[in-house]
Formats: structure tokens, sequence, C-alpha cells
């Protein structure tokens, strides 16, 4: 626990000092406003890291969240164009239905099928692509198609932050409940930590993975609505490749890939790293070909320092080594 | 059969080896002799030290005292090239083989003949690998695939292998314990061929019939010790038995006089398609069962069913009186029957989990509200069975990877006695530990069985099934051969029915 704790601290203190750096070039980076202006810009990556993690911590991995947002974002924008009167809180349960469903799809075959849930993912996540396509021609959904109000809700400002922050507030919260407070959560670490122990205890295992994808689904889902009103804009390609930004938020995060170790706390300070990366970097004037190799960087160097702190000490037999401990 | 006389002297022999791991001596001077073109047989229970002395031979271990010594010259063994270089190999229970290797490729690997550029010659490895197969008269060609083929062939290209680097000693280690009638045949005929070739062979194996049908001499040994040698002509099966088995009075078995109450838990006809069959017996409350049979013998895979893990074709049971349906761990654990696996390290707890939550997790349904966990409540339940086991943690919030080996199997035995269990199994629940910490189990053992618990205790330790059961179930390929009590209980009947011994031969 004070491992975590301090990996925790490591991040908060990096992301300090990067913050520090960038406000000493150009200290307008750190005004509330444009903080808020970053928080709610990585406020999707939060989410979906938050899912990932789930799936990350039961020994798997999610690569159709961007798919699956994409799709979900675009079913929602249709309808939207279709039916302009559909009340946003049936648009938001919808998404959240659509992606819960699709996330599933991935569980079940991971479940009742075995199959290596990389192969599963990567699988549905062309799937998803296509189903746009099929759904749309390829044709994109433009903001003057959509309804006001389909465009308003994620912007919408309360209390100085829009309505996409105040989600990943509490899409963060939620998790952190389930995490350390409900018997899934509890499953959640079991199943990553050692599966076979937690066949024993009665816990199953593919069920609980199962309900891992559903989550992060679930999130996708979410988001895709979220992304597709913020940027007033649906197509095929939204949104492309940032699977692998939120897999790497994790991993900046201190989510062990092998699984059994996640923190809620790490997963979204990892996303705000990278997302203060992506912020940050354009406003000092670093070619965007730098700011790719940085942000892979930062997770070379987050790996490195998470297989540091986890490797064993080894065994104590020097009777001058065990006050050092 | 003009090899049977003894050649003057051993190819390989070990004088007076010791190997003491801490808190256990896992061979006391041990004499082994082995002579070209015989096998030798070495007999002893589980724990007698046969794997360390395979290991010794094959440079994995350094023993700690004692020397080896090839055709009277002592040798060292630093490492297991060193071995190999020497004409040792072994045969393993598990044999190590690549599936996605070739089988010329798996016969070679590390010693493949070079052609120019010290690239390995392909064209001769395959020929020089056919004709090593021809050799033994294995029907199976040098290029296709290992996964391609069946167990027996597998065991083929492993003593294809062990041929190829010009062995003079050939370690089998339970060769026939994964083979079919026909294939333990095949390789009877194998180890005839291997010793007309004039190889010294020593052969490991639990079934008597096995040795008397291929050993030309024996070696026993027993609690790390060597018990004695000689010609097998020489000996019947019951003083083989006997030297194997005769007890070291120095161990004690702390079983209590636990007052033996009802029936509790009743099981009939279980039988799984591939893995037992018909197995029935009646539990009583405060009684420990012991389930004793050579290693495969189907007790493992029978408790995994009654627990749920996997699902009986046939079968029910009955506990206290009602009948239940068990499908999942989960049922088992609702309705008070728990299963403390064999493999404790893998099977056992959550290394990145807090203890706490390992002692809790199999309980946490009864200890949960609408799927919230409930703290407080969790930390009372692991403080209660923490304390009771004795566990030295600096709190219950630390990980169970940061604790030692013995407090972590504390962790585990905790855990499932946290659910209030009516039949607790225990499979192996002394495997790997040393001997204070065995009589510290079996102690415990005792306490549980006369606080009312029903007790399964799988094993395959004689001293322990006799020490500590009230009654005892033997196994053999699947089936109950034999439940066992009172006077009938003795380690000749044990080994008798788990080896599948004929009565004849009865001797005192």
């Amino acid at each position: 626990m004070t491992l975590l704790k301090s990996r925790e601290a490591i991040l908060v203190g990096a992301i300090l000092l990067l913050l520090a750096l960038v406000a000493s070039r150009f200290p307008g980076f750190v005004t509330p406003s444009n903080l808020v202006a970053v928080f709610t810009d990585t406020a999707p990556l939060i989410i979906l890291a938050l899912g990932q993690m789930v799936v990350i911590l039961t020994r798997s991995i999610d690569l159709s969240v961007a798919a699956n947002l994409a799709l979900t974002g675009m079913v929602c924008a249709l309808i939207n164009v279709s039916f302009p009167g559909v009340p946003v809180p049936v648009l938001v349960a919808l998404a959240l239905g659509l992606g819960a469903l699709m996330g599933a799809i991935n569980g079940f075959l991971v479940w009742k099928l075995t199959i290596p849930p990389i192969v599963v993912t990567l699988g549905t996540m062309t799937i998803f692509r296509g189903v746009i396509f099929l759904l749309t021609n390829g044709s994109w959904v433009n903001s003057h198609q959509m309804s006001a109000a389909f465009k308003a809700f994620p912007r919408e400002n309360i209390l100085g932050l829009p309505v996409l922050g105040w989600i990943a507030v509490i899409v963060t919260l939620i998790l952190g409940l389930v995490m350390s407070r409900t018997t899934l959560g509890r499953a959640f670490f079991a199943v990553g930590g050692n599966p076979h122990a937690a066949v024993y205890t009665g816990i199953n295992v593919g069920r609980t993975q199962f309900l891992a994808f559903v989550i992060s689904g679930m999130l996708a889902g979410l988001t895709g609505y979220l992304w597709v009103a913020r940027y007033a804009v649906a197509y095929v390609d939204i949104a492309g490749g940032f699977e692998l930004d939120v897999v790497a938020a994790c991993v900046i995060g201190g989510v062990s890939i092998a699984g059994g170790i996640a923190t809620v706390g790490g997963a979204v300070l990892g996303a705000l790293f990278l997302g203060i990366i992506k912020n940050a970097l354009p406003v000092i004037d670093v070619s965007p070909f730098w700011q790719l190799a940085i942000s892979g960087a930062a997770i070379i160097i987050a790996v490195t320092f998470n297989s540091r702190a986890g490797r064993s000490k080894g065994r104590v037999i020097l009777k001058s080594a065990e006050h050092a401990q | 059969m003009g090899h049977a006389q003894t050649p003057a002297a051993p190819v390989l022999a070990l004088d007076g080896i010791t190997k003491t791991f801490p808190g256990v001596k896992a061979l006391d001077g041990v004499t082994l002799e082995l002579y070209a073109g015989q096998v030798t047989a070495l007999i002893g229970e589980n724990g007698a030290g046969k794997s360390t002395v395979v290991k010794t031979l094959t440079g994995i271990y350094q023993p700690d005292g004692g020397r080896i010594l090839m055709d009277g010259e002592e040798v060292r063994f630093p490492t297991a090239q060193d071995a190999s270089a020497a004409g040792v190999t072994a045969i393993h229970q598990e044999t190590v083989l690549f599936d996605e290797l070739s089988v010329a490729e798996n016969i070679f690997l590390g010693h493949a003949p070079k052609g120019r550029f010290g690239l390995i010659d392909r064209k001769a490895m395959h020929k020089d690998a056919q004709a090593i197969l021809d050799g033994i008269g294995a029907e199976i060609d040098a290029g296709v695939r290992l996964k391609d083929l069946g167990i027996a062939s597998r065991h083929l290209v492993a003593i294809a292998r062990a041929l190829s680097v010009e062995a003079r000693v050939v370690i089998m280690d339970e060769p026939t314990a994964a083979l079919s009638r026909k294939e333990i045949e095949e390789l009877y005929e194998l180890v005839d061929a291997l010793k007309a070739q004039g190889k010294a062979i020593l052969f490991i194996s639990h079934k008597f019939d096995e040795i008397f049908r291929i050993a030309d001499r024996y070696t026993v040994f027993r609690d790390g010790q060597f018990i004695g040698a000689g010609e097998m002509a020489d000996i019947a099966e019951a003083e083989l038995v006997k030297m194997m088995v005769g007890r070291s009075v120095d161990q004690i078995f702390p079983k209590r006089a636990a007052e033996i109450g009802e029936d509790v838990l009743l099981v009939a006809g279980y039988s799984h398609p591939t893995e037992f069959e018909d197995i029935h017996f009646t539990l009583r409350r405060g009684e420990i069962l012991g389930f004793y049979g050579l290693v495969g013998a189907g007790r493992s895979e029978f408790m995994q069913s009654l627990i749920g893990v996997t699902r009986p074709s046939k079968g029910a049971i009955r506990l206290n009186g009602k009948v239940r349906v068990i499908r999942s761990p989960a049922d088992a654990i609702a309705a008070g029957i728990v299963y403390v696996p064999e493999d404790r390290g893998k099977q056992g707890a959550i290394l990145d989990m807090p203890i706490f939550q390992n002692v809790t997790l199999p309980s946490l349904p009864r200890l949960s509200k609408n799927g919230f966990t409930r703290m407080a409540e969790e930390f009372a339940l692991a403080r209660q069975y923490t304390e009771r086991l004795d566990l030295r943690a600096a709190s219950l919030d630390t990980t169970v990877g940061s604790l030692s080996g013995g407090n972590q199997q504390k962790v585990v035995i905790a855990k499932w006695l946290a659910t209030q269990p009516t039949v607790i199994i225990l499979d192996e629940p002394t495997k790997g530990i040393d001997i204070g910490s065995k009589a510290a189990v079996h102690d415990f053992m005792s306490e549980l069985a006369s606080e009312g618990l029903s007790v399964i205790m799988v094993s395959s330790e004689i001293p322990e099934i006799l020490g500590m059961s009230d009654r005892v179930i033997v196994m053999r390929e699947g089936r109950m051969v034999a439940e066992l009590e009172g006077e009938d209980l003795t380690p000749e009947t044990l080994v008798r029915h788990a080896a599948g011994i004929s009565s004849k031969g009865e001797a005192a």
C-alpha cells in the first residue's frame, strides 16, 4: 500500500514539475482557467483510462475502446439528426447501454470462448469501425445537422467546470467506491492477482473479466456521446488510435500490465500527466513530432519506475543488511 | 539375459552423499551404485530423497558431503552441462521438450552438428536424429513437429535426446506415470534395448509390478537414508515394501482421540468421464479421513469435483442430511465444504493483496451487504483468525507477498477457517515444509477435529496417513480400491492396495 501511495506521490511530483517547467516558459499555462480547460480536455482520457484500468487489472486488455467510442458517438449523432426531439438524458442512457453491449460482446468472447483478450478486442475494434462505415457509407455528421441541446450538454458550465469535466470527476468517484468498497472491486483484484487462487475462493474468473469489459465498454460509450457532442462532428475515424493513449495512461499510472495491481488515483494521474504533456508542448512550441517522442519516453520511464519498485529485494542473508532494509 | 551377472565395478557410484536444505536433511550419507547393462530401481516413498539424488547426479544440486565416482574416479558436476558431458542424462517425469520445434531439433538442441560458418548442419542433424530414432525402434519421422506427436512418442524423443549425447548413464524418473498400458510395454522393450547397449540405467518408480518386470537390482531409500540394496532375484515384494515403509520411531503424531459423532457428509457414486469413478464414502463429525494413493491416482481430481471446480458426470452428496448440488466453489463454500489446495503458492494466496483481504475473500458473500464490503467486520474476522493461527505481521494491511513462506501458509489456512466450514479438505497439507512446521500442522488438524470439524486429508506420505487418519480410503487409477481402519491399517496394506500388488507373497 505504501508503495502504491508513494508511486502516486511520484506522479503528483512529476506533474507539478512539468507544470513548473511549462510555467517558466509560458506563465499563462498555469492560470486556473487554463488548468480547468486542460482538465476538461483530458476528461475523455480519464474516463476511458478508468475503464481500461479495470480490464487490465483482471489480466486482460481492451483495444476496442476507441472504436466503441466512435460507433456509439456516431449512433448518438445519427439519432439526433433523425429525431432531434430525443432528450439528452435518454441519449446518455443509450450511449451507456450501447457501449456496455459492445463491452459485453468482448467479455463474452473472452469468458465463454476463452479467446485471448488482445485478439478479441483487436477483432471487435475493426468490426466496430466497420459498422460505422456501414451505417454512414463513410459520410460525416456535421455540426449544423446536430441540435443545439445535443452540442451544448458537455460544455454546460457548472461552478466553473464544464459538464464533461464533472463527469470525469463523478466517474472517478464511482470507480473509487467500486474498487475499494464492493465485492466486485475485490474480485477484480483477486482475479488479476492470482486467478488460480481466486477460483477456489468462489470467484468466477470468467464472469469477473466479463464485467470488467462491460464497465470499460459502458464508459467508452458514454465518452462516445460526449466526444461527438463536444467536437460537434462524427465520422468513421474519430479518436483513431486513442486506445493506445488510454493504455499508456494506465501504464504511466502504475497499473501493472501483468494484472493484479492498480489504483484509481494512479490511472487518473497517469491520464492527467499525458493530457498535460499534450496540451503543454504546443504552447511552448515543441513540434508535434517531438510530442510523440516525449509521450513515448514518458511511458518507458514510467514502466521502468514500476518494474524497479515491484522488484523483490531478494533474501537478506547478511546480518549487516538486516537493518538497512 | 546374459547381461544379468554383476560386472566388477560400477559405472557410476554415490558414496556417502549428504545434501541439506534449510530445516531438512534431504540426503544423509547415501550410497548408490549403477552398473553397465543393468537396470537399478530406486525405491522409496515421497520424501525419501529420490528427486534429490537425480538432481545431484545431473549437476543441478551440489552435494554438501560425499563423493561421486565414475569408473572409480572422483568427479564433480558443477553444472548440468558437466553431467551431460560426462555421459549422465536424465529423462524427467515431465519431459522438457519444445512443441514448436521438429523432432530432430529437439534431439540435438544445444549440441547440433555444425557445418561451415558455425551454422547448424540441418541435413546431418536430420540424418543423425533419424538414425538414433530407428536405433531405438521408434517409428517417428525426425522432420515432424513435436506437437504433432502423442505422449508416448514424446517420451521416445526424450530418450533419443538422451542417447544423442552418448549417454553412459540413463536416469528415468517415473517414466510410465503418464503412459497407457501399450505404451508402457513399448517402453519396457526400449529399456531392454538400452541395457543390451551396455547403458547403466537408474529407474525410479512407485509401481512394484514395473520394478519386478524391469529391474536387475534395487536400492531402497527412506527419509533421506540408504536402507539397503541388492539383486531383484533375491528379494520378495513384501520385504521390499517393509524396507520402504519401515518406520523410524522419532516421528510423533499428535492425533488426539476426538469424539467421532454423527454422519456429516455422504458421497455416493461420484464419477467423472475421464478422471475417477464411483467414489462413495461417509464422513463423520470430528473424524479425519485419509485419502492415500500414488501421485496421479485421481484423489485431487475427485476433491476438485467435490467442491465444484469441475463437474461430476454422476453422483450425489448429502450434507448434514440434506441433498446438496454443488456447481461451483462458491456453492461449496456456502454449503460449508472448503478445499485447501496442494499448491499453496500458486493456488493459495493473492500476494499483491493485503492480509485481511486475503483472509476474508471466500467469506465476502457473508460479510457484505448489497455488494458492499464492510471494513470493520472484515478486519474483525481477519484479526480473529490470524491471531488464532499466531500469525506475526506488522499490520493486517500489509500485502501477503511481504510475509515469509510459513506465514503465507497461515494466511491461506486462516482464510479457509474463517468461512466456518463443516468439512475441510486438506490436499497434501505438509508437502514441502520442514519437520517443525509439519508437527504444528498436524497438531492443528487434531485440534480442528476435536472441535467437531470433519477433515479429509489427501496425503502421499504414509507416516502422515497412518498417524493422523481415523480411517483411510485408498485410490488407484481413479477408483477406490480399499477402505482401511483399525488393524487393517498398516504400511504394507496401504502400499499393497495403492500399487496394485496382488496378495500373493504375503510375508509375516
